[in-house]
């Protein structure tokens, strides 16, 4: 799985999805990621890493965060920007992804930034492009987002300074976030010592248990005693489905309140991909109180997604 | 074209009459007159020399898409009856989900016409249960019937129970035989993939086990309700295939078929989201695969088909989900069929009844067997050439299948149709580089 996302030396050509990478390539993400934190801090926020390279944003689900973030990292290294947001555009059309594809290869891009609401859509694309154009998995499905994990896992190390001993609770909608998937496989693959998810049987999926979770149904069962809580979003069309009762009910059993904080470590931290509904998943006070680091995250996604453009077009090694 | 010819020095397998020997096949005006000795004053106008080869009758295949109508840039009736032909199957099945659908005589007519313009494997076309396959209205089974439809089935699930009642009942009335294609209407309708374990990592939404399990239990309820004959099609849980076995032990009128490559793939080959494993009914489990293989020996499933279903290449050329599902099967259906029966260790003549005999019954027609009297429908293979699927040689139209590239062992050599040759084998020219190839070895 994964396995096209390394070139024939091991070196991270594409990058579609945490599981399957190697600890030594997270920890050295982590590392260059580091490196670029203080660009945020200069008078200049460039560096003329990728002068004369072209990066490319596809988006075909809507976006504007995780968009804005990479455009953001992509002109700190000095790049072009190309924008499309495919949702309104040549699908409508009747234009085919292989035909938009082989367009913008005309335009001799170097990297597609991808969001596509399939998951494999990354990997597809990443199989039928030329060779010398790179992939970021933007979000693909519910399959994965490995940035967003990757701006967690710093984050979390940033907080906690390690992941050994830490217990990390993951709650929400499991069965169809991207975020819950890349975030296991990368908290697995640095080595935490326990990672829980928690959430209603409904938004479960199929045998998550094999992925090295603790499943919890109970809310305040899985958060006693955790280091990290990360919340997932939760769509509202799930309400409108015959997963849930009403939001009323969810905000009730799963959302995090200032009560539930009671059972955690004092000084654990509190997580959320964004965007945030406030009284859904999360009270207002919980986000903007003083455990809550989503803005942090944010912050430091920017830095991420640098390293992680830097690292597939060659310019920075995994040393 | 000769009217009367001779297979000579092969070896003959007849499922029917577990006939397994070396002898020779005489054929006169489209007919077999005799098997062994000519008939009396029998002068053969021309010879096949079946030495080495495998002669038997001529493959059954309960469902082909021909996608003519509707959809001929996927295939026609002439190239896929062709590809059909030339695989060794010389009656196939078409299923009603054409555009327009088979709800009509004229449809039905209209397809056999055609298929006996093209001249190659005989066509019987499967009507609709209910117009338009819309699971409302009855379709004219009757008329139908007498337009030469063999079978009905509404292929999607018919979501009213009362409707799918009285279609049963109304087919029995006809005496018509109901394939049913069991999915759950709701349960997974979403989904792309074996609800597992390598589903939840892949992100693919999931088709739940139970969608098959629970849609063959309501359908057993009925057909023991209004007493229909019916047939499974394509069954891909060993859970459907415990219900079955209860029910046929119980006397039920009920027989079950699995495509080939179901009996081969499992979950486990979508890990790279590879559109060509995307099929419906999913692949499940390695569980369910040897249930799969395990009730072909013990007889709970009789038949195999190819599930034929050729597109072009545009369909799947997207992300897995968005693609459509389907495999083009008829070319790689004997091959598949052959190391079955080596990897099961299970004799030809059980291996071979699975594609010709036991798809007959499941129809009632007098096909699938080596019959005094009978069209001379006849398949000859050499069981022993070894040889390799690929985008060039597959004869369908549709190159969709994930069997290119695999190396195959068993290759049709002749095909004969009402006694007629339809198709007959050239081994491939030997280029200079095959030559020197071979040299080297």
């Amino acid at each position: 799985m994964n396995t096209i996302q390394l070139d024939n030396q091991g070196r991270l050509k594409h990058f579609l999805g945490i599981e399957g990478l190697r600890r030594d390539l997270l920890l050295s993400i982590l590392n260059v990621a580091k490196s670029f934190i203080t660009v945020d801090a200069q008078v200049v926020k460039k560096v003329p890493l990728l002068r004369g390279k072209t990066i490319v944003n596809l988006f075909f689900e809507p976006s504007t965060r995780t968009r804005t973030t990479f455009e953001l990292a992509a002109k700190r290294l000095s790049a072009d920007v190309l924008n499309f947001n495919i949702s309104t555009s040549s699908t409508s059309k009747g234009e085919t992804l292989i035909d938009m594809l082989r367009n913008l290869e005309a335009m001799h891009c170097d990297t597609f930034v991808v969001r596509h609401e399939a998951a494999g859509a990354v990997h597809f694309i990443a199989q039928h492009v030329s060779p010398s154009i790179h992939i970021i998995n933007a979000g693909d499905g519910w399959h994965e987002h490995p940035t967003q994990a990757m701006l967690d896992m710093y984050t979390i190390l940033q907080c906690k300074g390690k992941f050994n001993h830490l217990k990390v609770a993951i709650v929400g909608d499991i069965l169809h976030s991207r975020v819950a998937r890349s975030d296991i496989h990368a908290l697995s693959i640095l080595g935490v010592s326990e990672i829980r998810v928690i959430a209603p049987k409904t938004l479960l999926p199929f045998g998550v248990e094999h992925l090295g979770v603790k499943v919890f149904n109970h809310l305040r069962t899985g958060l006693t005693d955790v280091d990290v809580v990360i919340m997932l979003r939760l769509q509202r069309e799930r309400m409108q489905s015959a997963l849930l009762p009403s939001a009323h009910e969810y905000f009730q059993y799963y959302g995090l309140t200032e009560e539930m904080l009671e059972v955690i470590d004092s000084s654990a931290i509190i997580m959320h991909p964004g965007p945030i509904n406030r009284g859904v998943e999360i009270a207002s006070e919980v986000a903007d109180g003083s455990r809550s680091v989503i803005l942090q995250q944010v912050t430091n996604g920017i830095a991420v997604r640098m390293a992680i453009m830097a690292m597939t077009l060659g310019v920075i090694g995994e040393g | 074209m000769a009217t009367s010819l001779s297979i000579v020095g092969g070896r003959v397998i007849d499922p029917a009459t577990r006939l397994d020997t070396l002898t020779d096949l005489h054929i006169a005006n489209g007919k077999l007159v005799a098997i062994g000795s000519p008939p009396p004053n029998f002068a053969a106008e021309w010879q096949i020399e079946a030495k080495g080869q495998i002669v038997c009758p001529g493959l059954v295949d309960l469902s082909v898409r021909l996608r003519e109508p509707g959809a001929e840039h996927k295939g026609t009736i002439l190239s896929e009856t062709r590809a059909a032909a030339n695989s060794g199957i010389t009656t196939l099945c078409c299923p009603p989900d054409t555009l327009p659908v088979i709800d009509t005589p004229a449809v039905a007519e209209l397809l056999q016409q055609r298929a006996n313009n093209a001249g190659m494997t005989k066509v019987l076309p499967i009507a609709a249960l209910t117009q338009g396959l819309r699971g409302e209205q009855l379709a004219e089974m009757g008329d139908l019937k007498e337009a030469g439809c063999i079978a009905v089935s509404n292929v999607q699930p018919i979501v009213n129970t009362e409707v799918l009642r009285y279609a049963l009942a109304y087919a029995a009335n006809c005496n018509l035989t109901v394939f049913l294609h069991p999915q759950d209407p709701w349960l997974g309708r979403r989904g792309c993939a074996h609800e597992g374990f390598i589903s939840t990592r892949l992100g693919l939404a999931g088709i739940p086990e139970a969608t098959e399990s629970i849609e063959v239990a309501r359908n057993l309820l009925l057909i023991e309700l209004t007493g229909v004959r019916a047939h499974f099609c394509r069954l891909s849980t060993a859970r459907a295939l415990t219900l079955i076995k209860t029910a046929q032990a119980n006397g039920l009128p009920v027989t079950a078929d699995v495509s080939a490559h179901h009996l081969y793939f499992t979950e486990h080959n979508l890990t790279e989201y590879n559109s060509q494993y995307h099929v419906i009914p999913p692949f499940r489990t390695l569980e369910d695969r040897q249930a799969l293989r395990t009730s072909l020996i013990d007889g709970n499933l009789q038949a195999i088909c190819s599930d034929h279903q050729p597109h072009e290449a545009d369909a799947k050329l997207s992300p897995f989900a968005t693609t459509a599902p389907g495999i083009s099967a008829v070319d790689s259906l004997l091959p598949l069929v052959l190391q079955l029966a080596n990897e099961l260790s299970c004799d030809l003549l059980t291996a071979l009844s699975w594609v010709t005999l036991q798809p007959a019954r499941i129809l009632g027609i007098p096909a699938g067997a080596l019959t005094i009297g009978n069209p001379a429908d006849i398949c000859i293979f050499n069981p022993d050439l070894h040889w390799t699927l690929t985008k060039e040689n597959i004869h369908s139209l549709g190159a969709n299948s994930p069997f290119l590239g695999w190396k195959l062992k068993g290759h049709v050599t002749h095909t004969l149709i009402n006694g007629r040759v339809v198709y007959s084998y050239c081994e491939p020219k030997k280029t200079l580089t095959d030559s020197l190839s071979n040299l080297a070895e």
